[in-house]
């Protein structure tokens, strides 16, 4: 049997960078902002899980939090961190043994783009030496090829960066604050054709927590809960096209993105057209576009028509995408990324994102992460 | 000519070729498995005419490991030039990313003809890279 599982409590430590304060810190601070949310104390929590890519153990957080003897799991899964920490704690409250859990990621990165490994990733030490294992060079191979398959423009990847500008301008958490236009987005210096300087995310700071509930326990204190109607996990199948990859199949594979998003909508019983507001991974402003092909928002190719009419726009009358400006507009803490593509639709279902928020009734709530070395992770919320 | 960057990542002689590895179930993969994943693999000679599949530009200079221009002793962002790299479909085997070199960014496009070639990378070391198929017959001719 499976119990249903509510998140309760969000919390977030604003993104960007914070020299004041440890990665650790900053989950420490946005696990009492969650606490405080959900009108816990910390020796409430019976279980957590979380994590960072770059800025150590989460279980450490118990000597600022408290020494409550819980147990609390290091997560370590790259850019889906966060996500498997929201689905082991899921399943922990779903299983019946919990009733109040704790998902957390953080992270504090150096700046500039992320330097990888070869060994790390199984790969021959020439691939990194020779200027070939870089993620952004990634992204920008996948989107040269669908935009040359699929008739996306230059325009439009510029286009969904001013959006997540302009989202970040009205969201707190957001690290940059600030618009850019579209000319000044256009013409930045190219990092990897066709990506400019503005179209990519850059590696940053910040933590987000979540605190899980049964629904037991939810009605019991009274909590402002959103229900958990899907998480999916998924790695990559054969064949596919992924980051750091020397060579690639001549038979075109199957993509974890659409394995996850399938695997979650069936779960939840509903389909993409029933989906209120988005969060979809947008390491960069093509991988934004083609996540909503992948994720089943849009056929390929339909992304120039959308984006050209302003469709994911907050209020843009189809689905608004990224409406807190994304990895984008807030940075990419690989640890706590993708659970603030949660936190913001949490946010979002309970009709507290102020300037930010969509309009109209929002029940279903979609987020999406991607990352090395090829995995995604999905969430489905309902507001009740 | 230096040093390979890697003793087996490519065929020695005259007329050299990449090596793959071909998997007991046929398909091709690049590079050649190491260790343990090579059991059953096959040292496989790929082919030196491909078709570009995908490309872009490194337009900065990446952080370690990286060992190409730029990154030596006293070197930084001002001693790194762009450079272009993609992935080249094989024919029938696989695709492999690659180093571009002999072209201009705005000549690539979608199913170009590219041809393997040997091409110093370092001061001590050579790398592997493919070229404009027809610019490499002219050259040859």
């Amino acid at each position: 049997m499976s119990e249903n599982v509510y998140i309760i409590g969000a919390g977030i430590h604003p993104f960007g960078r914070t020299d004041s304060r440890s990665g650790r810190e900053q989950g420490v601070y946005a696990v009492r902002e969650a606490l405080a949310d959900a009108g816990l104390d910390w020796p409430d929590i019976e279980c957590a899980y979380g994590g960072s890519a770059a800025a150590g153990n989460a279980d450490i957080m118990v000597n600022e939090l408290g020494l409550t003897s819980l147990p609390f799991t290091n997560v370590a899964n790259g850019c889906a961190t966060g996500g498997s920490a929201l689905a082991a704690s899921q399943q922990a409250i779903a299983s019946g043994m919990y009733d109040l859990a704790l998902a957390v990621g953080f992270d504090k990165h150096p700046r500039g783009a992320f330097n990888a490994k070869p060994s790390d990733y199984g790969l021959p030490e020439w691939y990194g030496q020779t200027g070939m294992m870089l993620t952004t060079q990634f992204f920008a191979l996948k989107i040269q090829r669908y935009m040359q398959l699929h008739g996306i423009s230059r325009t439009t990847l510029g286009r969904v960066a001013e959006k997540a500008f302009r989202n970040g301008t009205i969201t707190p958490h957001a690290w940059r604050r600030s618009p850019v236009d579209l000319d000044t987005i256009m013409n930045a210096p190219m990092i990897n054709d066709p990506l400019t300087k503005y179209m990519f995310c850059s590696p940053a700071e910040g933590a987000v927590a979540l605190i899980l509930a049964s629904e037991k326990k939810m009605k019991e204190l009274g909590a402002d809960g959103v229900k958990i109607r899907a998480v999916s996990v998924k790695t990559r199948p054969p064949n596919s096209f992924e980051v750091f990859q020397a060579g690639i199949s001549i038979e075109e594979g199957g993509k974890p993105t659409v394995l996850a998003s399938q695997a979650a909508f069936e779960k939840a019983g509903i389909g993409p057209e029933d989906i209120s507001v988005a969060q979809l991974q947008d390491t960069e402003s093509g991988a934004e576009i083609m996540h909503m092909a992948e994720n089943g928002f849009c056929k390929d190719g339909e992304q120039e028509e959308w984006l050209a009419n302003g469709w994911t726009e907050i209020g843009g009358g189809k689905l608004p995408v990224n409406t807190d400006g994304g990895c984008l507009a807030c940075g990419e803490p690989i640890g706590a990324s993708g659970l603030r593509q949660v936190y913001e639709n949490v946010t979002q279902l309970r009709g507290r994102a102020g300037e930010r928020q969509v309009p109209g009734k929002v029940r279903f709530g979609y987020s999406h992460v991607y990352g090395a070395p090829g995995l995604s992770g999905v969430a489905i919320l309902e507001r009740e | 000519m230096g040093e390979k960057i890697d003793p087996n990542l490519w065929s020695d002689g005259a007329t050299p070729h990449l090596m793959g590895g071909r998997l007991p179930s046929g398909q091709i993969v690049f590079p050649m498995p190491t260790g343990d994943a090579a059991e059953g693999v096959e040292p496989y000679k790929l082919s030196r005419r491909g078709k570009l599949w995908s490309w872009t530009q490194q337009g900065f200079l990446p952080k370690e490991p990286y060992e190409g221009p730029g990154s030596g002793p006293g070197e930084g962002p001002p001693d790194f030039q762009p450079f272009l790299l993609g992935y080249v479909e094989l024919p029938g085997e696989v695709i492999v990313e690659s180093l571009i070199v002999d072209a201009r960014l705005e000549d690539l496009h979608l199913g170009m003809e590219l041809e393997f070639c040997i091409v110093p990378f370092n001061a001590r070391y050579d790398t592997f890279a493919f070229r404009p198929a027809a610019q490499a017959e002219s050259q040859a001719a």
